[in-house]
């Protein structure tokens, strides 16, 4: 296991020298907002000499609504119902973290079926995020096999959500104190049915993709992170462990479930575009068995919400919190400051996606081609809503 | 389809009519929608376009430029910062072009009434053509939503590109009222 | 460790939140030696973020700095207070390559400036905002909303009694319970 004990002094932080754009040299390139080839809504503002990137600006704040500051004007109970917006395509961990905040500060114990939901409902928003992803990564090299088997298949994972939560996709399953409500009867049968089917459907992704060679030449190599990048730049996740640090707040800081359940942290040697897709889909692999564990061993009798005060009127007692959780990206946060109110006081969301798509984006994207910035952005894995909240 | 003539038409009107009918079907069935997702309600666009829902089959397909595209679909809330590229691509697009609205956000601020970053009203800016409720409309919601705006523009009744010319200057003063670093330039058609 | 921050830099209020998470709180001049000290030699290298919360009735802003040990899992949260008028903080851009983006989007937030930070005043999410930095707690959010977007009226919601009372019971007079 790698550790870099230190910040290498040989890495250079200063901002770059202004580019004279007057030069007759560079040619300024929007792949803005309205971009097929853009994980989301943010821009990128590149400068270009022929070919090749030489300063690329993150330009952020399209999807900003302000959630800190909404999230002041509301009380404990009102916040749920906003919170799991924050990240649009993953809004579980959201409802989570928030809800454990909220508990770690009332002091508030969780029955243990409700524990085992939440684990089973988070491993399924996983499987669903990385299904939507690697459509992502594939269509942004243009090949666009993979999105329409990946996006079809991911309808089935949110059916389930559908079955288990009611919704497909902002679910407000996990409320503090517990979750909403049990498993439907057949549900096992069926998960266990749409797990089997997702495997074989993630082995012939490895076969049509990983072994394709366009695939292969194109990303290997792209936007690589160096090891002693990690730790000033603050990389977390999967782009992170495909540098070869074995962290994985799964396994490191247990929550939930997590410490009786049986898996993997997955690593690789070198950060390029390819390892790290590589990394997730190993990782998807163990979500799947970790899934499958879930359904084994979740109990099927006893309380799912624990005994809540009035929510309407709720105080919850003074302090402050920081509880963070592994999401596909890497690690999510929540920190919480209450100060006996019935309003909360501050909520800062801390999302992975702040230094990916902004500090190491801006540094990895010097140098490559203009073809592959969109697969360089999409192999950080970055969603812009959690930047700007 | 050709409606039934009365006895008052003179073929001249007859023969405007059909063309306008036959106009207002080919655009119904070929409604190419813009890829700019804008908001939450971009996430419910890609399971729209797979196997299970099939928008292609309506005749709709998602383009990368707004000069190819016909329908503007406004996914969820807008911050004031996409509002002006909404307004750019959306003056970008050819005639006669439609929006459609998603969930309850442009309708009156939805769950974002009181953020001082999203618009509230979405048709005092641009023109909505079809507003589709829910938070997110799940696909099949989209698909009946294609469908009713196909019914609106067979029956002639989809205009918002119109509207937008006729009362130019009210939408510009909207726009210019919440977008204050304004760079863009002023149509005088 | 703790005792040793104590003496040395002045750290009061310790806290432990809970096991794993520890607060405490620095005066402001010392804080960028604190944090390099515990980043170079006590092993605390992630920083988790920075934020800032408003205490408006005591006129103060705190900076939170969330720094993270991955040797031996330990958490830190830094509270650092300056006042809310326009005072300066020492600028951490040179500890941390992520850093300078978290101090820009205080600025923006706050109206908080770190001298010597890259690009401090670039725009980060607002765009043509002229107003004051619209995390502070004395800026309405939901008047400002209302003034700049206007509010469009909802449908007359049935209030259930009165409905009963109309639709049902036309016949009974006066207020029946």
């Amino acid at each position: 296991m790698k550790h870099s004990t230190g910040h290498s002094a040989s890495l250079d932080f200063a901002q770059p020298e202004p580019l004279d754009l007057s030069s007759g040299k560079y040619v300024k390139l929007w792949q803005g907002p309205q971009h097929p080839g853009i994980t989301g809504n943010m821009s990128l503002e590149l400068t270009l000499c022929g070919d090749e990137i030489v300063e690329c600006k993150t330009h952020v704040g399209y999807l900003h609504r302000a959630f800190e500051k909404l999230m002041e004007r509301r009380t404990y109970i009102q916040n749920f119902t906003v919170v799991c917006r924050i990240a649009v395509p993953e809004p579980t961990f959201n409802e989570y973290l928030y809800a454990q905040a909220i508990e770690e500060l009332s002091g508030i114990e969780v029955p243990e079926r409700a524990v085992w939901l939440r684990t089973l409902n988070l491993e399924l928003m996983r499987l669903a995020s990385f299904l939507m992803w690697i459509g992502g990564l594939s269509g942004a090299f243009g090949q666009y096999t993979v999105p329409n088997w990946t996006l079809a298949h991911r309808d089935y994972v949110l059916d389930l959500f559908e079955e288990m939560t009611g919704a497909r996709i902002y679910h407000m399953y996990i409320v503090p104190g517990g979750v909403r409500a049990g498993l439907p009867d057949g549900f096992e049968q069926r998960a266990r049915e749409i797990m089997d089917s997702t495997e074989k459907l993630l082995v012939q992704i490895e076969r049509v993709m990983f072994n394709n060679t366009v695939f292969k030449t194109r990303s290997k190599g792209l936007g690589i992170i160096t090891p002693d990048m990690v730790d000033p730049y603050g990389i977390v996740g999967p782009n992170a462990r495909a540098c070869g640090f074995a962290r994985d707040l799964r396994k490191d800081e247990p929550y939930l479930a997590y410490d009786q359940l049986d898996f993997d942290v997955v690593t690789d040697n070198d950060s390029d575009a390819y390892s790290r897709a590589y990394c997730r889909l190993q990782e998807t692999r163990q979500s799947i068995s970790l899934i499958r564990q879930c359904l084994d061993r979740a109990p099927t009798d006893g309380p799912f919400q624990a005994d809540m005060p009035n929510v309407l009127h709720w105080k919850v007692p003074a302090g402050e919190t920081y509880v963070k959780a592994e999401c596909t990206r890497g690690e999510y946060g929540y920190y919480i400051v209450s100060d006996g109110s019935e309003y909360i006081r501050r909520v800062h969301v801390r999302g992975p996606s702040y230094t990916h798509a902004i500090a190491v984006m801006e540094r990895l994207a010097v140098g490559t081609n203009i073809a592959d910035i969109a697969g360089l952005m999409v192999s950080l894995h970055t969603y812009p809503p959690e930047i700007e909240r | 389809m050709i409606k039934s003539l009365s006895t008052e038409d003179t073929l001249e009107n007859a023969g405007l009519t059909a063309v306008e009918d036959f106009a207002n079907w080919a655009r119904a069935n070929s409604l190419w929608i813009l890829a700019f997702g804008t908001g939450c309600g971009a996430i419910e666009l890609r399971p729209l376009m797979t196997a299970r829902f099939d928008a292609n089959r309506f005749g709709v397909a998602g383009r990368p430029t707004p000069r190819q595209s016909s329908v503007f679909v406004i996914g969820g809330y807008a911050s004031v910062k996409t509002l002006k590229r909404i307004i750019r691509s959306y003056e970008q697009m050819q005639g006669p072009k439609f929006v459609i609205a998603l969930g309850i956000c442009p309708v009156n601020g939805g769950m974002y009434f009181d953020s001082y970053n999203t618009i509230n009203q979405f048709d005092l800016y641009i023109p909505v053509d079809l507003y589709i409720t829910g938070c997110m409309p799940r696909p099949e919601v989209l698909v009946a939503g294609i469908v009713e705006l196909q019914k609106k523009i067979k029956q002639g009744r989809c205009d918002g590109a119109n509207r937008y010319i006729e009362n130019f200057d009210w939408y510009k003063a909207n726009q210019k009222k919440v977008i204050k670093n304004w760079d863009m330039p002023d149509y005088n058609w | 460790m703790l005792e040793r921050l104590q003496r040395e830099f002045g750290v009061t209020d310790i806290n432990e939140l809970k096991p794993g998470l520890t607060s405490l709180k620095v005066a402001s001049d010392k804080t960028e030696t604190l944090i390099r000290e515990l980043r170079d030699r006590e092993g605390y290298t992630h920083l988790n973020f920075m934020t800032v919360i408003d205490y408006i009735e005591d006129g103060i802003f705190t900076i939170v700095y969330m720094l993270h040990n991955y040797d031996n899992k330990d958490t830190l949260s830094i509270h650092v207070d300056i006042g809310r008028d326009g005072e300066d903080m020492v600028s951490i851009h040179h500890l941390w390559a992520q850093a300078w983006t978290y101090q820009r989007e205080l600025r923006e937030a706050y109206g908080i400036r770190f001298p010597g930070s890259p690009r401090l005043d670039e725009d980060f999410v607002l765009e043509g905002w002229d107003q004051i930095p619209p995390m502070r707690r004395e800026f309405d959010t939901k008047k400002f909303s209302e003034e700049r977007f206007g509010h469009r009226e909802g449908r007359s919601s049935e209030e259930p009694r009165e409905h009963m009372k109309v639709k049902l019971y036309p016949n009974r007079g006066g207020d029946e319970q």
